[in-house]
C-alpha cells in the first residue's frame, strides 16, 4: 500500500533501507549517486563506510553478511563504480552471499547515449548477479528495492543489483512498505517431500560405511540449522566432513569431525568419501575441488543430497535421493523421522569397523610438517595463532592461495559464521576488505585476515578505510615472497619453471602500516612468532603482521590433478606415502 | 527419466584427467522442446539466452511472444539438445531465474504438437514449365501462395520441422529460393 507521505527518490532509497533493517552501507560516492549521498548526510539511522575501491565495498558487505546473517548493502556510482563492483558481485554469486548493490546510473533520457560515466550496468551484471533491476519509473522505486532484498535473502541467497538513474533519485515518488512486496514468480521450496525423507532415513539407518558431507548451504541456513545439523550428526554417530565453505557448521573439536575434504582436505576425509556406502550431502554442491576426478568419485556410494537449489542436484554427480528444501527444515524433518525409527536394527558391527578404518587413516597424520630450526613454517605460525587466540571469539577471513588452505587445515572452527573465505571464485584481495565488513558487524571482536603478501596487495588500499573508521582488524601475512599456490603448481606440474610467480619489490609492510597510521609488526624467526601474535591481538588498532615464512613450503595433502580421492599426495612428514602422482595429461587444465 | 547416469562407474578406465574434470560422457544427446512462461519485461529474453550461452547449452530454435490477455506474460518456446543430465540442468537453471514463472519440458511431459511457419520465395524463369511444377508441389504440402509475380511465388506453410525442411529442399530444386522461418512453437495435447 502506498503511504501518503511523498518523498524524493533518494529519500525513498534511505527509507527503504531503514525499513529493511539496514544498519550500514559500504560505498563510494560519485556523480550519479549524489542525491542519495545528500540524503545519507541528512539522517543518522544508516551508517556509511567510505571505502577506497568499489571491489572492497562488495567484499566488506560479503564479510558483514556472512558473519551476521544479514543482507550486506553496497552503494556505488555509475560506470566505473559499477564495473569495479563486478568482481565482488561474482564472488558473492559463487558463494551464495546475500548482497544488495545499489548503483547510480545516468538519467533515463541519456541511457544508451554513451553519456559520461555510463555503462550498461544491468547488461554487465546480469550473469554475475542472482537478479538485477533498472528502475525506470519513479512509482517502481520503493517496490523494487524491497523486492531486491527479498530476492537476495530468499532461497539460495545471492547478490542483487538495483540500477538507479539520477532523475529517479530526484523525482517525487510514492513510498510502499516492505510487507506489501513479493515477487510474483519467485517461489523457492523450503520443505522436503515426506516420501524422500523416509527413504533417506531408511538408507541412512542401513548404512555400513556412512559419511556426512556438509557445505556452505548449512551456514547460509543460519546458526539454528547448523545446530540441527550437529545434533543430527551426533544422533547418528556417523563421521562428518565439511567443505571449505562449510567450516564451522559442525564443531571442529568433535571426535566425529574428519576435517575438510577436497583437493587439500585431510586424508581421512577424502578416503572416507571414496570408501563410503552412503553419503549424505547437505547444502553442498559437488564442486570440482571436492570431487576430484568425477568418474572415480565415491564409486560405491548411494547419495542423499539436500539443497535449496534444484539446479545443484544432479549437476556434477547423479544422486539417488534428492531432497529440495531449506537444510534447516529438512534436517528437522530427518531428525523427527530418525527418532521415530530409533529401535530399528543397525549394522553396529560394520559401523565399528568403519570407524576403525577411519582411525587408521587418521593416524597417518596427514597435516604433519617438518620443522626447520628458526625458519618459520607457515603451518607453525597458524598453529601458534590458533592456540594463542582460542579462548577468544575470533573471526577469521582469508585471501586466496596456500595460506587459505593452511588456515582451513590448521585453524579450528567450532561455531558457524566465524570463517569467511572466497571459495567459489577464489578472489585474491577478498580477505582484508571482508575482515573490515566483519569488524563493522562485530565491534570489539577479534577479526583476523589470514593473508599472503600477494593477495593482500590486491586490496591494501583499504588500510585507509580501516584506519578512518576505527576498524582494528589484524592482517596476518604469511609472507613467502611468492605467489605461493602458483609456485607450488609450477614445481609439481611445470618442471620448476617459476614463471612470473616471484614477487620482487615488495613493500616494507611495517613501514606501510605506519604510513597509514596503523601498526606494523614483523617476525623473522620462530622464536618471535608468539610475541608478534600477542602484541597483534592486544593492540587496539589496525595491525599488519608480516610473518616471514619458508618460501618453498607446499600445501599437503593434495589430490593431484586428474586423480580420484584415494590417490592423495601426502607431505614428506606424514606417516607412509600417498599413492598419488600428477598425470602428464592432467597438467593441461589445472 | 534420468536414472543412474554413467558418470560414476566402478571400472575406472585410464583417461586424460585433470583437476578440472574433462567430461567424457557416453550418454546420448536428446532433443527437447521447452515452454518457458516469463514476465513480459525488458531484459527477460537476454536473461534466458544469456543463461544458454553462459553455460554452454544449445539453442536449436527459440521463439517468443506475449500470450496473456493483458500482455503481462510471454511464452518462450526453446528447442534444445543435450544429455539427459544437461536437459535436467537447463530446466532447473531456467526455473531459478526470477522472472520465470514456469518451465514445461514438453518432450518429457507427454504428447504435444509442434509447428513452424515458413515463408518460401521461389524465383523461376518467367513462363517456364517449372512454375506449374512449383505450384503442384506446394499444393501437395498445403502451402499457400501469398504473393506472386511472373517470375516468383511466395508460399506460406506450416508444419513440423521435418515437413518444413522437406518442402524447402523440394523448392530448392525447382528454383532460386529465399526462406524465412519462425522457429518452433509447441503446446501439450489434450485438456
Amino acid at each position: 500500500m502506498a503511504s501518503l507521505k511523498r518523498m524524493n527518490g533518494a529519500e525513498i532509497v534511505i527509507q527503504a533501507l531503514i525499513d529493511q533493517g539496514v544498519e550500514v552501507v559500504f560505498g563510494y560516492p560519485g556523480g550519479a549517486v549524489l542525491p542519495i549521498y545528500d540524503a545519507i548526510f541528512q539522517q543518522s539511522s544508516v551508517r556509511h563506510v567510505l571505502v577506497r575501491h568499489e571491489q572492497g565495498a562488495v567484499h566488506m558487505a560479503e564479510g558483514y553478511a556472512r558473519s551476521t546473517g544479514k543482507v550486506g548493502v553496497v552503494l556505488v556510482t555509475s560506470g566505473p563504480g559499477a564495473t569495479n563492483a563486478v568482481t565482488g558481485l561474482t564472488d558473492a554469486l559463487m558463494d551464495s552471499i546475500p548482497i544488495v548493490c545499489l548503483t547510480g546510473q545516468v538519467p533515463t533520457h541519456l541511457i544508451g547515449n554513451d553519456a559520461f560515466q555510463e555503462c550498461d550496468t544491468t547488461g554487465i551484471t546480469r550473469p554475475c548477479t542472482k537478479h538485477n533491476y533498472l528502475v525506470k519509473e519513479p512509482k517502481d522505486l520503493a517496490r523494487t528495492i524491497h523486492e531486491a532484498f527479498f530476492v537476495a535473502r530468499k532461497g539460495r541467497p545471492g547478490p542483487v543489483v538495483v540500477d538507479l538513474p539520477k532523475d529517479i533519485q530526484f523525482a517525487d515518488c510514492p513510498y510502499v512498505t516492505p510487507e506489501s512486496v513479493k515477487p510474483a514468480t519467485y517461489r523457492p521450496a523450503t520443505r522436503g517431500k515426506t516420501q524422500a525423507i523416509d527413504k533417506a532415513v531408511d538408507l541412512l539407518s542401513n548404512a555400513k560405511k556412512p559419511i556426512f558431507y556438509g557445505g556452505g548451504g548449512i551456514i547460509n541456513a543460519g546458526p539454528a540449522a547448523c545446530k540441527k545439523f550437529s545434533d543430527f550428526v551426533r544422533a547418528t554417530g556417523y563421521p562428518c566432513t565439511l567443505t571449505l565453505m562449510g567450516l564451522g557448521a559442525f564443531p571442529a573439536s568433535d571426535k566425529q569431525f574428519l576435517g575438510m575434504l577436497g583437493m587439500h582436505g585431510t586424508y581421512e576425509a577424502n578416503m572416507a568419501m571414496h570408501g563410503c556406502d552412503v553419503m549424505i550431502a547437505v547444502g553442498s554442491r559437488f564442486d570440482d575441488r571436492i570431487t576430484g576426478r568425477l568418474d572415480a568419485f565415491a564409486p560405491d556410494a548411494k547419495i542423499i543430497h539436500i539443497d535449496i537449489d534444484p539446479s545443484s542436484i544432479n549437476k556434477n554427480v547423479a544422486v539417488d535421493i534428492p531432497i529440495i528444501g531449506n537444510v534447516g527444515h529438512v534436517l528437522g524433518q530427518l531428525a523427527v523421522t530418525w527418532d521415530k525409527k530409533k529401535n530399528r536394527k543397525r549394522n553396529s558391527k560394520e559401523l565399528k569397523a568403519w570407524w576403525k578404518q577411519i582411525e587408521d587413516w587418521r593416524s597417518r597424520d596427514c597435516l604433519a610438517y617438518k620443522k626447520d630450526g628458526e625458519i618459520i613454517k607457515p603451518q607453525y605460525a597458524l598453529e601458534r595463532l590458533q592456540s594463542l587466540t582460542e579462548k577468544r571469539d575470533t573471526f577469521i577471513t582469508t585471501e586466496v592461495g596456500q595460506h587459505q588452505m593452511w588456515a582451513a587445515q590448521f585453524l579450528k572452527f567450532d561455531k558457524p559464521n566465524h570463517w569467511m573465505t572466497s571459495g567459489g571464485l577464489g578472489t585474491m584481495g577478498y580477505g582484508f576488505p571482508a575482515a573490515l565488513g566483519v569488524q563493522t558487524g562485530h565491534p570489539g571482536k577479534l577479526v583476523i585476515d589470514i593473508a599472503g603478501e600477494a593477495s593482500f596487495m590486491m586490496n591494501m588500499q583499504e588500510i585507509s578505510t580501516a584506519v578512518q573508521h576505527h576498524l582494528p582488524v589484524k592482517v596476518f601475512i604469511l609472507n613467502n615472497e611468492y605467489l605461493g599456490m602458483v609456485r607450488q603448481w609450477q614445481e609439481l606440474l611445470h618442471g620448476g619453471r617459476y614463471s612470473e610467480s616471484y614477487a620482487a619489490a615488495l613493500p616494507d609492510f611495517v613501514k606501510l602500516a605506519e604510513s597509514f597510521g596503523a601498526v606494523g609488526l614483523r617476525a623473522n624467526k620462530t622464536s618471535e612468532v608468539d610475541d608478534v601474535i600477542n602484541e597483534m591481538v592486544e593492540v587496539d588498532n589496525v595491525v599488519i603482521a608480516d610473518i616471514v615464512v619458508d618460501p618453498t613450503e607446499n600445501v599437503y595433502p593434495m589430490i593431484p590433478s586428474g586423480s580420484p580421492h584415494n590417490e592423495m599426495l601426502l607431505g614428506p612428514a606424514a606417516k607412509g606415502k600417498g599413492s598419488g602422482k600428477v598425470t602428464e595429461k592432467g597438467k593441461v587444465l589445472v | 527419466m534420468a536414472k543412474k547416469l554413467a558418470t560414476r562407474t566402478k571400472n575406472v578406465k585410464p583417461q586424460p584427467g585433470s583437476a578440472y574434470f574433462m567430461a567424457d560422457s557416453d550418454q546420448s544427446i536428446e532433443q527437447h522442446t521447452m515452454a518457458v512462461m516469463v514476465i513480459n519485461e525488458p531484459g527477460v529474453l537476454a536473461r534466458v539466452t544469456g543463461l544458454f550461452s553462459g553455460r554452454g547449452y544449445n539453442i536449436e530454435s527459440l521463439t517468443v511472444a506475449s500470450v496473456t490477455h493483458d500482455n503481462s506474460m510471454s511464452l518462450i518456446t526453446i528447442v534444445t539438445s543435450g544429455t539427459p543430465m544437461v536437459i535436467e540442468q537447463i530446466r532447473n537453471q531456467l526455473e531459478r531465474l526470477v522472472p520465470v514463472d514456469s518451465v514445461k519440458d514438453l518432450t518429457q511431459e507427454g504428447p504435444h504438437v509442434e509447428r513452424e511457419l515458413a515463408m518460401v520465395k521461389v524465383v523461376t524463369k518467367a513462363k517456364s514449365p517449372e512454375r506449374a511444377e512449383v505450384l503442384r508441389c506446394a499444393d501437395i504440402f498445403g502451402a499457400k501462395v501469398v504473393d506472386t509475380t511472373t517470375r516468383s511465388f511466395v508460399f506460406a506453410m506450416t508444419g513440423n520441422t521435418d515437413k518444413v525442411e522437406s518442402f524447402i529442399d523440394l523448392m530448392r530444386e525447382l528454383g532460386r529460393i529465399e526462406v524465412a522461418r519462425s522457429g518452433v512453437v509447441a503446446i501439450a495435447r489434450g485438456a
